[in-house]
């Protein structure tokens, strides 16, 4: 179960990856970036069970800081929001070439 | 039997996933989001992280889901339907990328042999017996990783701080 538990996560990955890739809208992109994270999370927890504790540990981290993430990152779409009146990321062209 | 649940739970997951990305609504990619997220859940419940289980629930489908639904809300974009699908070339480099990633990872992943419980599971099942299923994480958490969560813990003041003053209305 191991290896299908990899094999799934690396498919969430890909699809987070799309995801961040196809979209315009920056509340999905963040919601993409969050399910990357979440294949990652499945990722330690299957190699948890060939070593140890550890990966597990892991994961809490990374829970925490996915939380702090989402917070700063969606004050900043609010700040955005504000701004352009869209969350559009077509929009956003200052740093753009 | 585990086998045949972990396939359903993968099933919703993936299903779930791909509702994120090519759903029109943002609330719909949200439930979607939710709804892979409490099977991730069940994955971790058969492999045996069942504190993570809970927190995956509490914390991911509870807290940040609500947060970006909060968002999604505060700027009424729920009704906001229009295609928003990058398209031309830019897209199918994107499916180009996608695709040789999910190659590579599939390859490498699958061919692994791994067996089903290795030396790991044995001492969490070990640790779970001697100290409870929230104590066999609660136990290396506190004396092993004590610093590192503590820096979490300074973490999560400074995004609390951060997100306070970048949502904040502008005083000028």
């Amino acid at each position: 179960m191991i290896t299908e538990a990899l094999v799934l996560s690396a498919f969430l990955f890909v699809i987070g990856t799309l995801g961040v890739l196809v979209r315009r809208n920056a509340i999905i992109m963040f919601l993409c970036i969050e399910l990357q994270l979440n294949a990652v999370n499945l990722s330690f927890v299957a190699f948890s069970r060939l070593h140890g504790m550890d990966g597990q540990i892991f994961v809490f981290f990374v829970m925490t800081v996915a939380a702090a993430e989402a917070a700063v990152g969606l004050a900043i779409i609010i700040s955005i929001f504000r701004h352009y009146k869209t969350v559009d990321v077509g929009n956003f062209k200052l740093l753009r070439w | 039997m585990v086998t045949f649940l972990f396939y359903v739970f993968a099933a919703v997951a993936v299903g779930g996933a791909i509702g994120v990305v090519i759903s029109r609504s943002p609330v719909g990619s949200l439930l979607s989001m939710i709804a892979t997220l409490g099977s991730m859940a069940a994955i971790f419940v058969l492999l045996e992280a069942h504190f993570l289980a809970a927190i995956q629930i509490i914390v991911y489908a509870g807290a940040i889901m609500v947060l970006f639904l909060f968002v999604i809300m505060l700027l009424n974009l729920g009704h906001d339907y229009q295609k928003d699908l990058k398209v031309g070339a830019f897209s199918l480099v994107s499916f180009a990328t996608v695709g040789a990633m999910a190659y590579v990872l599939s390859r490498q992943l699958g061919a692994a042999d791994l067996s089903d419980s290795g030396p790991g599971a044995a001492a969490i099942d070990a640790a779970i017996a001697q100290h409870g299923v929230v104590g066999a994480i609660a136990q290396p958490l506190y004396t092993t990783y004590v610093v590192p969560f503590e820096i979490t813990g300074i973490l999560l003041l400074v995004a609390i701080v951060g997100a306070l003053v970048l949502a904040k209305k502008n005083v000028a």
